[in-house]
């Protein structure tokens, strides 16, 4: 009974890590598309409108940081499940 | 995008601004950490504060650099960085779960707090810069942006 108890609670543990990464994994991917449409309608802009490419580039940087703490949420839950 | 105008760089201005600001909040973060989970909680939160830090300040030079080259160097340098800061943040907070001092709740708190904190306290002045461009007092020796 508990060497029973003792295999589960390794499983629990290793479906935890499992989760972890898959968690991380699929939270990256939603980002990684925003990016790719934040950084492709800068890259649109800027062509189309040289003149501006300063400030494009400063909403692009902004956008894309604010994009990526989806990631970053995702890989705080990362650490929480594999390591608190 | 080679013209004389890509060379000034507000990717890596307003990385460095950040990092300014942060300096403001950061130690009383670390010492309020210290103060709630120990001496483990200040070096966690510590570790926290320089990923995120390196984390922007990485973004910044690599799409400085990818605006530089061209359009497609760009791209690539955008997304293939996000890819490569995200695995190096893991193998680094993996590395670091090593060490006897890690806690995971003040790094998990530092680096969602200040990710987030520094873009919106950024967002404000950046906003009002954008808006109101005459406003936006020069430094001394830093071109106009």
């Amino acid at each position: 009974m508990i060497e029973l108890l003792a295999q589960a609670d390794n499983a629990v543990d290793g479906l935890k890590a499992v989760g972890a990464g898959l968690g991380y994994g699929l939270a990256a991917i939603g980002p990684g598309v925003g990016i790719g449409l934040v950084v492709g309608n800068a890259i649109t802009a800027m062509a189309r409108q040289p003149e501006s490419a300063g400030m494009v580039r400063t909403t692009m940087f902004l956008g894309i940081a604010f994009t990526e703490a989806l990631a970053l949420i995702g890989f705080v839950v990362f650490i929480l499940l594999n390591f608190a | 995008m080679n013209s004389e105008r890509d060379k000034r760089s507000p990717e890596r201005d307003i990385a460095f601004d950040m990092a300014r600001r942060s300096l403001w909040v950061f130690p009383a973060w670390v010492v309020l950490s210290g103060f709630i989970w120990g001496m483990g909680g200040a070096l966690s939160s510590a570790l926290g504060y320089v990923l995120v830090i390196g984390n922007l300040a990485a973004a910044a030079a690599l799409m400085a650099w990818g605006v530089r080259t061209s359009p497609v160097a760009l791209m690539g340098a955008t997304l293939g960085g996000f890819i490569v800061r995200l695995a190096v943040l893991a193998g680094i907070v993996l590395g670091a779960s090593q060490l006897s001092f890690f806690e995971p709740v003040p790094i998990a708190i530092t680096i969602i707090a200040s990710h987030l904190g520094l873009l919106v306290w950024e967002i404000r002045y950046v906003s009002l810069r954008l808006a109101a461009p005459g406003l936006d007092l020069q430094r001394p020796g830093k071109e106009q942006k």
